[in-house]
């Protein structure tokens, strides 16, 4: 086990370390020079010079490429210029909406679609099971934004339950505290139907082979009734394909979210990234894309450790 | 009065017939055989007995155990039966077990569900009953998990489930098919006690005569759903009245009827011949720190092979045969040795040297069901290895060359434009066989070519076998751990143990007076029918 998890975390800081070449070099082979778009076209060759010096635009890209490792690796991501304000301090912010978005939506989904695929795979071929994964085709038909807009009608300006949108932020207070989730309530579970709808459906899938398994029809020749012998025996054996999806939902929610972020009005990290690109911000670009890739490393690092712990033949790296 | 009673079994699966009005009764403390090829509803009887059919399947007639009416009791009544007065054990050890469960916790499982043990007093229980099957503690911990034991002891936990219980009825369907014959007797010696210790009655389902033979007081042969003789086991398989019971007794025993062997032309260079062969496999490390070992799966390996002869490979399951064939038939490479055949060395080529070499080479495998594609016409499939040949053949040609290889094997050239899944198991067979011989090899490397089929389909093939022998002077390679096979259609053979070939020499001396320990013991293990039903003439003469 523990020879399992030192292979699986070098494998993933020698990820990270390739990844953080790579998304240097596109930036720098990128067309056009970062200081000079800041400062538009009519720019001065002095005031360019200057800014150059002060982004560090002139020292060779080897030692450019180590101090913004080096930086990183102490929290350093460098400065905004169009936020004028340390890359750390806006993701941190970020972060704040779009990581408690991530997991509740995630929790939701999962809460939602295990349950839901199970139910099916037991009903195989019977009438819930066909309703509930028809109606699990629909949820992955529709635009989350579509399901969002709806849910707004219905909750805020109908029932006045939620906000429609905006987030009023963490606060100190439990009160405070509370507003804020409501106002994450809406955007979770629109992010979470249609990822619910697409595990779900694995679920049922990779539980329906299980039960074909031999083991199950022994657990069966225990005595066990069905009921048991689903969640004891076939449960744990098809989480694995299960726990693929999942981590890769889990990256996906934490900045895939651009568009959910913009239909309730919250500050979430896709926007982040959406303004720094559009406003040619590099380094907020760079930093905000290494912390993304940072956290789907560490999230396939995690779900490297869920499959050991769930299937033992795994545990000695065969 | 019987433990259990099957009056008028029918049954059918979508409308598709299965069982047709089996009958059969087991008195408490008796074993009784039931007997068929695959497909005859053997295993389908069990199930019904244990209700655990597929779900699409429709069951008439009457099933009594114990005075319960099985096919009408309600579903948590047949969960209280089941793993308690029922127990069952399967034919594949290796998927029986649940992987991500430890043996412990699937023993216990039973224990606690039906008992209301605790975990504690469930898990003695387990803890008892795995050592009295032959896993005990200081070696297989209750904490193991399936993937780490062997095929052998895994069936030996698979039948700890069945048997934790005590339970009046013990359903073992095909229990040790899947094992060399070593473990075949050690699983059946084990069956045999735990029946006699708990007075327990066993329902044993075999397509093997001389397993039945040895082990049951009764037998039941039942063909296509239907019985055809049952009886006393002896009287049964001695007087062989019903000409079925007579069919399948002497396909078990069949023996082709051969030509003579050719002679070996005096100092021509053998076929095939190999020296020193050795292949190390690298056993994964311990932890990054510890040195690299290997793990030696063929071990300074020589013998010769005449154009025209036909020698068996056998030996108990992990010996290293199927590495070696895989050497032979450059499908691996060996760590040191040489290869040679027809006088050039095959060892260390490439791909493309290797071409002709392969023309005159080729595999059958043991799998009929998993060596073809699914989605290819046997056109296609049997024509695959023509790609070795010098010039690639056009399309008559090709067609001609399959319609030849088919016949050959005994199908039809209109055989070419179907589909595997529309061929049985023996013609599939065939059909490998076909596609093995239309390159006119030189050399057949067969694994187990015929231990997935049924008995009388097997006598077929191995007649096929030998018929190609006589007519294409075709050379075989049988790698087996059947002896019936070995002794049916080869002049010499070789045993192999741990990677070593202990003993070699004319298939009747070495079978018939086996010198080394390993040679003895699978002599000793292989089921007999003639053996066996002497026994139990014997016993109950005396």
């Amino acid at each position: 086990m523990t020879a399992y998890l030192l292979r699986r975390l070098t494998i993933a800081i020698a990820t990270l370390l390739v990844a953080s070449l790579v998304v240097f070099s596109i930036l720098e082979i990128l067309p056009g020079d970062p200081a000079r778009i800041m400062l538009g076209m009519n720019a001065s060759a002095d005031t360019l010079e200057a800014l150059r010096t002060e982004m560090g635009l002139d020292r060779p890209v080897v030692a450019r490429y180590l101090s913004w490792l080096g930086g990183m690796a102490t929290g350093d991501f460098g400065r905004s210029l169009t936020y004028s304000s340390s890359v750390t301090d806006l993701v941190l912010e970020r972060l704040a909406v779009s990581l408690p978005l991530a997991a509740i939506a995630l929790a939701l989904s999962t809460a939602i679609a295990i349950p839901v695929g199970v139910f099916a795979a037991s009903r195989r071929g019977h009438a819930a099971d066909t309703l509930s994964m028809g109606a699990a085709q629909v949820g992955v038909a529709v635009p989350n934004f579509w399901f969002a807009l709806l849910l707004v009608y219905v909750f805020a300006v109908g029932l006045r339950l939620v906000p429609a949108g905006g987030f009023p932020g963490w606060g100190e207070t439990w009160a405070s505290h509370f507003e804020a989730l409501k106002a994450l309530v809406l955007p979770a579970v629109s992010l979470a139907l249609p990822q619910a709808a697409i595990l779900a459906r694995v679920t049922r899938s990779a539980m329906v082979e299980v039960m074909g398994e031999d083991y199950i029809r022994t657990a069966r020749a225990k005595g066990l009734p069905r009921r048991v012998v689903l969640w004891r025996h076939a449960l744990r054996n098809a989480l694995i394909p299960v726990l693929t999806i999942m981590g890769l939902q889990f990256a996906f929610l934490l900045a895939g979210t651009i568009i959910i972020e913009n239909v309730f009005y919250l500050p979430g990290l896709g926007r982040l990234i959406f303004q720094a690109i559009s406003q040619r911000d590099l380094i907020v670009v760079e930093g905000v894309v290494m912390l993304l890739v940072a956290s789907v490393i560490l999230i396939n690092l995690l779900v490297d450790i869920c499959y050991a712990a769930v299937d033992p033949r795994l545990r000695t790296g065969r | 009065m019987s433990l259990l009673e099957i009056e008028n079994l029918s049954l059918e699966i979508g409308d598709t017939p299965i069982l047709k009005n089996i009958d059969l009764s087991i008195a408490p403390g008796e074993v009784m055989g039931l007997v068929g090829e695959s497909g005859s509803g053997k295993s389908m009887t069990a199930l019904a007995v244990m209700r655990l059919l597929p779900h699409d399947a429709r069951a008439d007639g009457r099933v009594t155990f114990d005075g319960i009416d099985i096919l009408a009791a309600p579903e948590a009544a047949m969960c209280r039966l089941r793993g308690d007065d029922i127990g069952m054990v399967f034919q594949e050890p290796m998927t029986a077990l649940n992987p991500v469960k430890t043996i412990g916790e699937q023993v216990a499982e039973g224990i606690r569900w039906h008992t209301g043990a605790n975990r504690a007093d469930a898990e003695a229980r387990a803890r008892a009953m795995l050592e009295r099957v032959g896993l005990p503690e200081r070696q297989f911990p209750l904490t193991r998990y399936p993937h780490e034991l062997s095929g052998g002891q895994r069936q030996r936990v698979v039948i700890a489930i069945a048997c934790a219980l005590k339970p009046k009825l013990l359903i073992a369907d095909e229990p040790t098919t899947a094992l060399d014959v070593v473990l075949q007797a050690q699983i059946l010696d084990l069956l045999r006690e735990l029946v006699d210790e708990n007075r327990m009655s066993l329902l044993l389902i075999s397509h093997d005569l001389a397993v039945v033979a040895e082990m049951t007081d009764r037998v039941t042969i039942i063909r296509q759903g239907t019985v055809m003789e049952a009886g006393e086991t002896a009287r049964v398989l001695s007087r062989q009245e019903h000409p079925y019971t007579r069919q399948l007794a002497e396909a078990s025993t069949h023996v082709p009827a051969r030509a003579r062997a050719p002679g070996r032309a005096a100092g021509a260079e053998p076929l095939l011949k190999v020296e020193g062969l050795t292949r190390d496999y690298p056993v994964r490390r311990a932890s990054l720190f510890s040195p690299a070992r290997t793990f030696r799966a063929v071990d300074g390996v020589s013998f010769a092979l005449g154009g025209g002869q036909s020698m068996a490979l056998v030996g108990r399951s992990g010996c290293g045969k199927s590495t070696l064939a895989r050497m032979v038939l450059a499908l691996d490479r060996p760590t040191s040795g040489s290869i040679r055949f027809l006088g050039e060395e095959i060892g260390a080529r490439s791909a493309d040297e290797l071409r002709v070499a392969r023309r005159n080479m080729q595999p059958v495998f043991q799998d009929p069901y998993g060596s073809f594609d699914p989605r290819q016409k046997v056109e296609r499939l049997v024509a695959e290895p023509l790609h070795l040949l010098d010039g690639k053949p056009d399309g008559a040609r090709r067609r001609e060359l399959v319609a030849e290889a088919l016949e050959q094997v005994g199908l039809a050239p209109s055989d070419m434009e179907k589909y595997p899944h529309e061929f049985s198991g023996g013609q599939r067979q065939r059909l490998a066989i076909a596609r093995a011989i239309i390159t006119r090899p030189k050399l057949i490397v067969a694994d187990e070519p015929v231990s997935a089929l049924d008995v009388s389909i097997r006598a077929q093939i191995l007649d096929l076998f030998a018929d190609l022998r006589d007519r294409l002077g075709v050379a075989y390679l049988f790698i087996t751990h059947d002896l019936t096979v070995a002794r049916a259609i080869t002049e010499t053979v070789m045993v192999m143990h741990e990677g070593r070939i202990v003993e070699a020499g004319p298939t009747e001396t070495v079978l018939g007076n086996p010198q080394t320990e390993p040679a003895k013991a699978l002599v000793a293990a292989a089921p007999d029918l003639q053996r066996a039903l002497e026994r139990r003439l014997v016993r109950s003469a005396g």
